[in-house]
C-alpha cells in the first residue's frame, strides 16, 4: 500500500514537474521575441546564428536530399515499370518530396545537425555561468543568446527544406531519366501537370516554417533549462534529438491530415 | 579575408540558394506560368456520373487547356453530380449550346472534361449551366455491356442451330 502511495507520488510530481517545463518553455519563447534587440544588434547575431545552423547544415541536407531523390526514383522505376506508366515517375517523386519526404526528414536532420549543436552550445554557456555573468553585466542574455538563435531556427529551416526539395527532385531525375530512361518530356510535364504551386509546395513550406518553429524552440529550451552539470547537458541534447523528432512526426500527421485529409 | 566577411557572404549566398530553390519549384516543378493566375469565371455543369474526375482535372477544347474543374458537388433533387468549371476570362466566347463530355486521356489515364462549342450566338456567363453534358465512361459498365451482348448472340446462334439439327431429323424420320 506504501509503495503504491509512493508511486502514485511520483507520478503526480512528474505530471507537474512536465507542466511547470511547458510552462517555463513558453515563458522562455515570449520573453525572448517580445522585445526584439534593436535592429543593428540583431542582424549581425542574426547572420552568425543563421550561418551556424543554416550553412553547416547545407551539406548533409543537399547530400541527403539527392540520395533520398535517388532511392525514390529507383524504386518508383520499379513499381511503375511493372504497370508500364513509367511516364509518372516524375509526379510521384516530386510530390512525396514536396509533400511529405522534404519537410519532415530536412527537419530531422536539422534537429539532429543544428538542435543538438544548440542545446549544447547553451546548456555549456550555462554550465559554465556565462548566462549568469552576462546577467550581471545587465545584458539579458535571453534577447543576446536566445532570440537570434530562434530566428535564426525559423528562417533557416524553411530555406534547407527548399534546397532539399529540390535535389531531391533531380536525383530523381538523375536516376529517372539519365539512368533508366524514362523519356524526359513526360517527366517534367506530368510532374508539372500534377504538382499545384498553392497547394503542394506552399503547404509544404508551411510544413517546414511549423517543423522550424517547434525544433529549434525545443532545443533552445532544453538547453536553457538543462542542469549545469557534464550529465545535464547530455541529457538535454538526447532529449532534443528525441522530442523534437517525435514532435516533428505527430505535426506532420496532424498537418497532412489537415491539409491533405479531405480528399 | 576576415572571417566575418566570410560569414556574411556565405549566409548571402545561403539566403540567394533559397530563393533560387523556391522559383524552381515554382516555375519547373509545379509549371507555374502567367496562366496559373489567369482570372476565371465559373459555369456549371451536371453530369448523371462523373466517374473518376477529381477537382483541379483540366477543362479543355480540342485539347488545349481552358480551365478547370473547381468544386464537384451533388444535387440531392435530382440525383445528379454538379460539376463547376473554372473558364480562363479571355475565353469568353462559349456558346449556350457548348456540349461538356468527360473523357479519359488514354485507356486508364486521368479523367478531364472536354467541351464542343455549338453555334448559338448567345454566350454562357458566369454561373450558367450546361445543359448538355455526357457522362463518363465506366470501363467495366462498357464490358459488362459488351459480355452481355456476346453471351447472348452466342445463345442466339447455338439455339439457332439447335433447332436446324433437331429439324434436319425430323426431315431425315419423315
Amino acid at each position: 500500500m506504501n509503495n503504491f502511495l509512493m508511486q502514485l507520488n511520483q507520478f503526480r510530481n512528474n505530471i507537474t514537474e512536465s507542466l511547470a517545463a511547458i510552462g517555463r518553455a513558453a515563458l522562455l519563447l515570449i520573453q525572448s521575441l517580445w522585445f526584439i534587440p534593436d535592429s543593428k544588434k540583431i542582424i549581425s547575431l542574426l547572420i552568425k546564428q543563421i550561418y551556424q545552423e543554416g550553412v553547416l547544415s547545407l551539406l548533409i541536407i543537399v547530400l541527403s536530399g539527392l540520395f533520398i531523390g535517388m532511392v525514390i526514383g529507383l524504386e518508383g522505376y520499379n513499381v511503375l515499370s511493372g504497370f508500364g506508366s513509367e511516364s509518372a515517375l516524375g509526379q510521384m517523386i516530386a510530390l512525396s518530396i514536396l509533400r511529405e519526404l522534404g519537410p519532415v526528414v530536412a527537419a530531422l536532420l536539422f534537429a539532429g545537425r543544428a538542435g543538438s549543436a544548440l542545446t549544447a552550445e547553451i546548456g555549456h554557456m550555462k554550465t559554465t555561468e556565462q548566462l549568469a555573468s552576462m546577467e550581471m553585466m545587465g545584458v539579458d542574455p535571453l534577447r543576446r543568446i536566445i532570440a537570434p538563435r530562434l530566428l535564426a531556427g525559423f528562417i533557416s529551416l524553411p530555406i534547407l527544406t527548399m534546397i532539399f526539395s529540390v535535389v531531391g527532385i533531380w536525383g530523381g531525375y538523375l536516376v529517372g531519366v539519365r539512368w533508366l530512361g524514362v523519356y524526359e518530356g513526360s517527366f517534367w510535364s506530368n510532374m508539372q501537370a500534377s504538382v499545384e504551386f498553392g497547394e503542394d509546395v506552399f503547404n509544404g513550406i508551411i510544413k517546414s516554417l511549423v517543423f522550424g518553429f517547434i525544433v529549434t524552440w525545443i532545443a533552445v529550451f532544453q538547453g536553457y533549462d538543462s542542469k549545469p552539470t557534464s550529465l545535464g547537458i547530455s541529457n538535454a541534447t538526447t532529449k532534443t534529438v528525441v522530442f523534437s523528432s517525435l514532435a516533428i512526426l505527430a505535426m506532420d500527421f496532424i498537418l497532412t491530415a489537415l491539409m491533405f485529409g479531405d480528399h | 579575408m576576415p572571417q566575418s566577411k566570410i560569414i556574411d557572404i556565405s549566409v548571402g549566398l545561403f539566403l540567394l540558394a533559397g530563393f533560387i530553390a523556391f522559383v524552381v519549384l515554382a516555375l519547373k516543378i509545379s509549371g507555374l506560368t502567367s496562366e496559373s493566375w489567369q482570372n476565371t469565371y465559373s459555369v456549371y455543369a451536371r453530369f448523371e456520373n462523373i466517374g473518376g474526375l477529381k477537382t483541379r482535372s483540366k477543362v479543355t477544347i480540342g485539347g488545349v487547356t481552358i480551365g478547370k474543374v473547381s468544386d464537384i458537388q451533388f444535387d440531392k433533387e435530382r440525383y445528379q453530380a454538379i460539376v463547376t468549371l473554372d473558364v480562363f476570362e479571355d475565353i469568353d466566347n462559349l456558346t449556350t449550346d457548348t456540349s461538356a463530355a468527360i473523357l479519359t486521356a488514354g485507356l486508364l489515364g486521368e479523367k478531364y472534361i472536354g467541351l464542343t462549342p455549338g453555334a448559338d450566338d448567345t454566350f454562357l456567363e458566369s454561373g450558367d449551366i450546361i445543359e448538355d453534358t455526357q457522362s463518363a465512361l465506366i470501363l467495366e459498365e462498357f464490358i459488362g455491356r459488351f459480355l452481355f451482348k456476346a453471351v447472348q448472340k452466342r445463345n442466339d446462334s447455338g439455339n439457332s442451330s439447335a433447332n436446324n439439327t433437331s429439324n434436319a431429323n425430323i426431315d431425315e424420320n419423315n
